[in-house]
């Protein structure tokens, strides 16, 4: 996996000290760091980006190989530290990877951190395949430390995500120890910023001239005719090539040119290309980020090249590219009649069938998070109230029949937009649903904000022990590390009454009518400033599962179960509830709903193995 | 370029062991010297989401990803997602499917219809179909999560190299994380390429009656 080789490939540069916070296509490099490390490494899930930039800043100072991991969102949270650290630089060679999602499959936003690279002034790495990944990660610690700056790597789902075969080589540096040495450069002040800023801005033509030659980046062919790509495209464009050479007209003498180093521009490179060109098609995902680079140096050059790309509507703007999408472009810019955006075969899909069952991500059976807003929905039945969700397995309580999630912007958002719209609507129940992980991420600041505003909202901590959606990494209240050391767990209720919230309970939402009470409690209390209710029962997938259950279909009449419940294992067969064992967790949630007591245990005898 | 390049298409609902499975194909191709690559899509959630796993190998492979109408195979772990990305299959492609259907809950609710008939909606599309109940053979064999074992002894007969490849891989695979389950392992590859053949020779028989 893409994700691997990037571990391993830190690994064999001497990495010293990875950091990073889970986030999908991001969350496999740091566990196989943790994994595959054969001495004194320090491997941690920080609390959140912005935390995790800055304690490998800190090593990195000190002259140790650092590398921090995160989603592209990710390093919205770490903007911070990463626009100060541009300026002041580091000793030790230090890496962010930051993987992007085009499509988005598993994410807010289709931001591009090229883009970001732009902005910060920092050199950026783009990988092409996991093979290309794993060798790349080498160069980039390598530059990082020559050069002394941090540096941007930036790999996107299908190479994180992606499967081939690397070849592993002799590690090329050793985790060295490291000492900090005392040093004015370590303090920013405007005067150093000045100072650095006019150091950064002369070393990035430096880069940029030694990216021209860099083994990754590459020009072939000859023509007036120009294709540019990059990362997973790359692949794409070359499939196209050789489907259109399949096809039997002969391909039009082109040039191609693959950017592996986005930022600084390579423009010796690209003006080696540009030479005696008349058209350039720019194949790339996410922001027209190549696109812009070529016709700036294009209008640099006073060179009357034609630029097409996502601009001039030859390829989406949004979403992933695929072969069929990139084949069609290269021959309708080949001057091909191509035939129109339909995938081949797709005429065998009759037109009039009726669409399939969507199958939208739904929470587990037996995920909590379905007992805790189902209490919820029921004790505000009668009143006025607006959820606003977080970032989490727990956004899922969004789909049907559930309903609960109003809002969702971002991680450690919903707090803060509950007090918001509480502001401007006191006549409704705020509540705000939050994880234990993200609680920890960015929760805390909110529910400050909240207690010194004297903004009366409810905070729903939704506490399953674990980081579920991204594949149940430790936090601080789980009580275990990265590098499997025993930690003090942190308690959300120490933590919340600690800041001053008044009413504080936790409560277990396995038991629904105790839990509708719960609720209501702290509602009532809102009275008085902050309410919080802790509902804590872990994740299905960290821990044994229950009984098993059994509809008597003689006696199953209401139907509550599968109407109110969206539970997987609850299934309508011949027009009653059936539970499906192999993936009912025994949660007992549709037995507490059912009003004709059709639901039944049963005994470990007559459970199947 | 793409010469010699096979495409494996293997989809079904997460939890299923879609991934898995390819991962499998895919040492088995690697072992014999392809060169391979995958690439999957995932739904957000862990379980129940729609799973698609592509694999492509052979000589020389450019890219992860096979375009609709391209994939030789088209391996289904559950009916309805049979049905939905049979379109991917070359025109007449082979599509071996579990007859075992999963039905999501916005079915129960009443939001959306489950097809009535997969196996024959991919019949009419002109797509040849091998289907059997690998759900209720993993069942007899003891466990569902042999599954995944089952559809792979399915597909072991339809690939450009020799059934005892993938089954090595398989072996290899559970001999290193899980010994105690070779030997069902074994068994339900067999029972799978068993169901596979006789689903075929039904198949046949259709076609003839037809």
């Amino acid at each position: 996996m893409g994700n691997e080789a990037i571990g391993l490939g830190a690994l064999a540069a001497g990495v010293r000290v990875v950091t990073g916070y889970p986030g999908t296509p991001s969350s496999e490099i740091l566990p196989t760091v943790s994994a595959r490390k054969n001495g004194p490494i320090h491997v941690e899930w920080s609390v959140n980006e912005k935390v995790a930039l800055e304690v490998a800043a800190g090593a990195a100072m000190a002259g140790a190989r650092a590398m921090v991991t995160m989603k592209q969102v990710g390093l919205n949270v770490a903007a911070d530290p990463l626009m100060s650290l541009a300026y002041l630089g580091v000793k030790g060679g230090m890496v962010v990877v930051v993987a992007d999602d085009p499509g988005p499959i598993s994410s807010q936003t289709e931001q591009d951190t090229r883009t970001f690279g732009l902005f910060s002034k920092l050199p950026v790495f783009d990988p092409a395949s996991p093979e290309e990944a794993y060798e790349m990660v080498i160069d980039a610690f390598e530059l990082s430390e020559r050069y002394g700056t941090p540096v941007l790597f930036r790999p996107t789902t299908r190479v994180c995500h992606g499967n081939a075969p690397v070849a592993l080589r002799e590690a090329v540096a050793e985790a060295a120890p490291a000492r900090f040495v005392k040093d004015p450069r370590w303090v920013i002040f405007p005067k150093l910023s000045y100072e650095n800023h006019v150091k950064i801005e002369q070393r990035l033509p430096v880069i940029a001239e030694e990216f021209s030659g860099y083994r990754f980046n590459s020009l072939a062919g000859r023509g007036r005719l120009g294709i540019v790509t990059q990362g997973i495209s790359s692949g794409y464009v070359a499939e196209a090539l050789a489907i259109l050479a399949e096809s039997g007209r002969p391909l039009p003498a082109h040039k191609l040119l693959r950017v592996a180093t986005p930022h600084p521009f390579p423009k010796t490179l690209a003006a080696d290309f540009l030479d005696g060109l008349e058209r350039v098609l720019v194949v790339e995902e996410l922001d027209p980020y190549l696109e812009r680079e070529l016709q700036r140096l294009a209008g640099e050059r006073h060179q009357p090249v034609t630029v097409l790309g996502k601009g001039s509507g030859h390829l989406p703007l949004a979403g992933e590219n695929t072969i069929a999408a990139v084949t069609r472009a290269i021959g309708g810019f080949f001057g091909f009649d191509m035939p129109a955006a339909a995938p081949a075969g797709a005429a065998t899909q009759p037109a009039a069938a009726p669409p399939l069952p969507a199958r939208p991500p739904v929470l587990c059976a037996g995920c909590s998070h379905r007992n805790s807003y189902l209490a919820v929905k029921r004790s505000m039945r009668k009143r006025r109230a607006i959820f606003s969700g977080d970032i989490g397995c727990y956004t899922l309580g969004n789909a049907e029949p559930l309903n609960m999630v109003d809002t969702c912007l971002c991680m450690g958002a919903g707090i803060n937009m509950a007090q918001g719209l509480r502001v401007v609507q006191p006549d409704a129940v705020q509540f705000a649903f939050i994880g234990d992980s993200t609680f920890f991420h960015s929760g805390i600041t909110g529910v400050i904000n909240a207690v010194y505003n004297r903004t009366p909202i409810v905070v729903v901590v939704l506490d399953n022990s674990t980081t579920a959606m991204t594949g149940l990494q430790p936090h601080p209240g789980t009580g275990d590390t990265m590098m499997g050391d025993i930690a003090p767990k942190i308690d959300i209720a120490t933590v919340l009454r600690g800041i001053g919230v008044q009413h504080v309970e936790k409560c277990d939402p396995m038991q629904l009518e105790e839990a509708e009470a719960a609720v209501v409690r702290a509602v009532d209390a809102t009275a008085h400033g902050v309410a919080a209710l802790i509902f804590e029962s872990p994740c299905i997938h960290v821990c044994p599962a229950g009984p098993q259950y059994v509809v008597d279909a003689d006696a199953c009449q209401c139907k509550e179960c599968i109407i109110k419940l969206g539970c997987p294992a609850i299934l309508s067969v011949d027009g009653k509830a059936w539970i499906d064992n192999s993936l009912c967790h025994g949660c007992d949630l549709c037995l507490q709903v059912c009003r004709f007591d059709a639901i039944h245990r049963l005994s470990p005898a007559e459970a199947a193995p | 370029m793409n010469e010699g390049v096979y495409n494996i298409l293997v989809v079904g609902i997460g939890g299923q062991g879609v991934m898995t499975a390819t991962e499998i194909l895919a040492e088995a191709a690697i072992a014999l010297g392809h060169d391979a690559k995958k690439t999957e899509v995932a739904g957000m959630a862990q379980r129940g989401g729609v799973v698609s796993s592509h694999l492509r190998f052979g000589p020389k492979v450019l890219s992860p990803q096979i375009t609709g109408g391209e994939a030789d195979l088209l391996l289904a772990f559950e009916s309805a997602e049979a049905l939905r990305w049979c379109h991917y299959l070359k025109p007449g492609g082979l599509v071996l499917m579990n007859t075992a259907k999963l039905v999501p809950p916005v079915v129960n609710i009443g939001l959306y219809d489950y097809p009535a008939d997969p196996v024959a909606e991919i019949r009419a599309r002109g797509y040849e179909v091998h289907a059997f109940d690998a759900m209720a053979i993993a069942m007899a064999l003891g466990d569902m999560r042999l599954g995944n074992t089952v559809m792979l002894g399915a597909i072991g007969d339809h690939l450009p190299f020799p059934a005892e490849t993938l089954l090595e891989a398989i072996v290899r695979r559970f001999s290193t994380r899980k010994p105690q389950l070779v030997e069902l392992n074994r068994k339900a590859f067999e029972m799978g390429r068993q169901a596979d053949a006789s689903a075929g020779h039904v198949a046949e028989t259709a076609q003839s009656a037809a």
